[in-house]
């Protein structure tokens, strides 16, 4: 078996040099990581040294390492925030009392489930975007790709450490589990919807990054507010890693935005099929990509009216959005919360326990923390002096979770009869013929500080390098 | 210049921009100096102590931006909410300019109009004096590694606990000038640390609003190995605090408890701090140190390692330019040992301000008499400068270093960010 230099080759803040139970189970996994990594990680990176950040510790210092480094050796590390001592519940029906290092029995199941569904995700996406390295439009986006790659490679280790360290067997088994199921595999998927769907090009990635990535973010904003302080602690660190992901999209998009503005003021049109002879990507075919993503991720909240999302609050395991800054009880009973249906053809809102309705006041804090994205895409549109304007669709579109699942609605809310959305639906969601041109689009382009005609540089480099800077440094 | 530190700040802003609102700074700020509504997140200049803490966990590089502004026209929460962009810089430029004329205008002679022109003209030359924007935010390439934050409020331990093994006086006795060689062991504890680096000192009880005292942070004086060699153990250069910057009486509470500590006694310790502010480690190369005060501290620290290597014959090191300022030579910290340096291994220039029947002298002036020596020296990849001591003589030292370069038909523009790029120019003032 291969033996690891644990506090060399996992940098980790959780004592793992002197866990012996934790150290042999890492020891049957990792190779095991190693060969999905091989096996459907980045396509292509194997010999490339490539300008990454690693964190070696919590502090701000030491967990932002720059330096090259080959993918596969990368230093996935595990960490927890440091411990807030005496820290107690605050919300749920254990409130005031001590937050729990040990999993207790009667949530074993439940908080097992959360942390395979979060831990799903990670692999997941690292296998949706495998292809992408061949067709990056620059060599900083193809660095930033692969950024997002490792980390969520380790955010994967924090997932599975905390299966490991605290659920026995099965933690162990659940773990090598994570490494068999394929995205988009019909036999052995991925646990949720939007982790199957292909992210085929780059356009797709920065709006996955944005948007689902986003979902990341409020998932693990909800977990961080956890009762069991490990999974608290482990997804708080794993927020600010998660920033860069969000930044990518959104940087992405902006810089696609730019580039298209331009060109329309170049040529002084707003015309489709002239932009796409000249290369870029027009604005409503960017505003059906945004339809298709916005509507696809907030699906991921799951059902708006759900018993398991009480349980989940009202036993300690998962709180609200930013709980720790919200001045109510902190419990909900009794309380009340909108979600809405379709009732004789029209979207009405329909009052339902608040505790039952916590995946829906996660998925509205969302929309607006996405919403607000938009309105900074709209500022690069408005300042090239371009009068168009991105808009996120109406929360009851394209829905497939909950009860809004199935029902036709337009992007601007309203429902629609099968005939009107037939006639609508290539304006609102992107066809095969966008797919298609933009896929077309795609071509590689490495070298230093040259960029893709479809996107514009970005506003400086990363880690305060130059744009042109040899991010990656292909062997 | 002393009224125009009151005047201009050093105010941190984030760029609403490029900022996509992650909230990365805002969990990261020790000090709770970040915070946001609905459209951006801000930094509330009150609170921020520049710590720096903040800059590495940004994703978009929106954080890391610096004006200089009055501190009369700093901008406040409300206003940085409302921004869709940075200001205009030109602005800023014009209301520094207005602030220097003023401050100007109160510190030189009053029926003199060409003395205040004559500071403003430069001012704008030097680039907005937007001093701070001098100094590198790199270490030297061959910098070791530094360790930070191993003890504070968001490490795994809280705080260090050092024992006083050494407490001496090191101004002569006599003057109110009261200055003090603290060594400080962490016997089996890490703390690691690097000449340039400081540390935090908690000062035991409570503040005025019944808080314990934050931590006052003090710059190492003693090289990598320790005060004495081998040991885990480093040194302070603490000046006792009688008195604020306006004179009137105030017994500085951490510099006070640190100068009357008894050998044996303990004290509690966060940090190390700094990862910038350090020497070059490789052969040849040259090292001006500009200080005055305690800000000799760090100097001491670089000066001693390089004497150490020196002493083992294993290392080939290049020039030591001390300029080295005090108001006389009774309050200069170390003046003995320091004369008693071999002038082949260090070149020591003494500037007092306040010498009873002589012409006031300042470390800038000491500068000046040897510009035919730094000339070369800032143009040199292998050179690198240090500046620390209180904030008033960063002006001064950044205005000297210009000439220095133009008298020596040098562009200042090309060579301060070369060096600044090149983590060449340290500046620490308080």
């Amino acid at each position: 078996m291969q033996s690891i230099n644990y506090s060399e080759k996992i940098p980790n803040n959780v004592n793992l040099s002197e866990d012996r139970t934790l150290q042999r189970a890492l020891e049957g996994w990792q190779p095991n990581f190693i060969d999905w990594w091989d096996d459907i990680g980045p396509d292509g990176s194997t010999q490339s040294d490539v300008y990454l950040r690693t964190a070696v510790s919590v502090d701000p210092q030491g967990w932002a390492q720059f330096g090259h480094v080959k993918m596969r050796d990368y230093r996935w590390g595990i960490f927890l925030n440091p411990a807030i001592e005496d820290r107690k519940i605050h919300f749920g029906d254990h409130l005031g009392e001590n937050a729990w290092n040990e999993v207790p029995g009667e949530y074993r199941a439940n908080l097992r489930r959360i942390i395979v569904t979060q831990g799903d995700t990670e692999p997941a996406s690292v296998e949706q975007q495998r292809h992408l390295g061949l067709t990056a439009p620059s060599m900083y986006d193809l660095r930033n790709l692969y950024q997002i790659n490792v980390e969520e490679g380790r955010h994967l280790w924090a997932m599975v450490y905390l299966l490991q360290k605290h659920f026995g067997r099965d933690g162990r088994e659940e773990a090598q589990a994570l490494l068999e199921r394929r995205s988009g595999d019909e036999n052995n998927p991925r646990i949720l919807g939007a982790f199957n769907e292909a992210t085929p090009d780059w356009l797709s990635f920065f709006m996955f990054t944005y948007f689902t990535d986003r979902d990341g973010k409020f998932q693990l904003c909800a977990l961080s507010e956890s009762a069991f302080d490990p999974l608290a602690r482990t997804t708080k660190f794993m927020l600010t890693e998660e920033a860069h992901h969000m930044f990518v999209g959104e940087s992405g998009i902006s810089r696609i935005l730019q580039r298209t503005c331009q060109v329309m003021n170049e040529l002084k049109t707003d015309d489709a099929q002239k932009l796409r002879a000249a290369g870029v990507i027009d604005l409503p075919t960017l505003q059906r990509y945004l339809n298709f993503h916005f509507s696809v991720t907030i699906d991921l909240f799951g059902a708006d009216e759900s018993s398991n999302a009480a349980t989940f609050y009202s036993s300690g395991l998962k709180g609200r959005y930013e709980e720790g800054k919200r001045n109510d009880d902190h419990q909900l009973r009794g309380q009340f919360y909108k979600v809405l249906e379709v009732r004789e053809g029209r979207l009405v809102e329909k009052e339902v326990p608040m505790l039952n309705a916590l995946n829906e006041v996660l998925r509205d804090d969302y929309i607006k923390d996405s919403i607000a994205g938009v309105g900074r895409w709209n500022k690069v549109i408005e300042k090239a002096g371009i009068p168009f304007q991105l808009t996120a669709p109406h929360k009851a579109f394209h829905r497939n979770i909950g009860a809004l699942a199935g029902v036709k609605v337009s992007p601007d809310g309203r429902v629609v009869n099968d005939a009107e959305w037939h006639a609508n639906v290539a304006h609102w969601l992107p066809t095969d013929q966008d797919r298609a041109f933009v896929g077309a689009l795609m071509g590689r382009v490495v070298e230093p500080g040259k960029f893709a005609n479809w996107i514009a540089p970005p506003a400086m480099g990363i880690n305060r390098q130059a744009v042109d800077f040899e991010y990656i440094r292909f062997n | 210049m002393s009224d125009t530190d009151t005047l201009v700040i050093k105010q941190h802003l984030i760029d609403p921009e490029i900022c996509i609102r992650c909230n990365t700074c805002e969990a990261t700020c020790p000090v709770g100096a970040i915070t946001h509504d609905d459209r951006n997140y801000v930094v509330d200049a009150e609170k921020c102590n520049l710590c720096m803490a903040c800059v590495p966990p940004c994703p978009t590089g929106s954080i890391d931006n610096w004006r200089d502004v009055p501190k009369a026209n700093s901008y406040g929460l409300e206003e940085q909410f409302s921004w869709d962009s940075l200001p205009a810089p030109i602005e800023i430029v014009a209301q520094l300019n207005r602030a220097l004329v003023t401050a100007a205008g109160a510190t030189t002679d009053p029926d003199s109009a060409s003395a205040a022109s004559s500071v403003v003209a430069p001012v704008v030359t030097l680039n907005a004096a937007n001093t701070g924007n001098f100094s590198a935010t790199l270490p030297p390439w061959s910098a070791a590694h530094a360790y930070t934050n191993l003890y504070g409020p968001k490490a795994a331990e809280k705080t260090i606990t050092a024992t006083v093994t050494g407490n001496v006086r090191v101004t002569e006795v006599g003057s109110d000038y009261d200055t003090h060689h603290i060594v400080l062991d962490f016997g089996a504890l890490p703390f690691p640390l690097l000449e340039g680096q400081s540390i935090g000192v908690i000062a035991p009880g409570l503040d005025a609003s019944g808080k314990p005292h934050h931590a006052r942070q003090y710059s190492i004086a003693s090289p990598r190995n320790g005060e004495r060699p081998g040991y885990n153990n480093a040194s302070l250069t603490v000046k006792r605090v009688l008195e604020d910057h306006a004179g009137n009486a105030v017994r500085g509470v951490a510099s006070n408890y640190l100068c009357d500590l008894a050998v044996g006694e303990r004290v509690q310790v966060i940090g190390p701090f700094g990862a910038s502010f350090l020497m070059p480690n490789h052969p040849k190369s040259h090292i001006v140190m500009i200080c005055t005060g305690t800000g000799s501290a760090p100097m001491r620290a670089m000066t001693e390692w390089r004497r150490r290597l020196r002493a083992s014959g294993k290392f080939e090191g290049g020039k030591l330019m001390l300029f080295f300022g005090a108001r006389t030579q009774e309050e200069l910290p170390y003046f003995g040992p320091l004369s008693n340096l071999p002038k082949d291994f260090i070149d020591i220039n003494f500037a007092f301000s306040r010498t009873a029947n002589e012409k006031k002298k300042y470390v800038q002036d000491a500068m000046r008499e040897r510009a035919a020596d730094l000339a070369p020296l800032l143009s040199d990849a292998n050179s690198f400068f240090y500046v620390c001591g209180l904030k008033a003589m960063e002006e001064g030292v950044l205005f000297a270093l210009r000439d220095i370069a133009q008298q020596a038909g040098v562009s200042w523009d090309a060579i301060a960010s070369a060096m600044k790029r090149e983590g060449r120019l340290h500046l620490e003032t308080y």
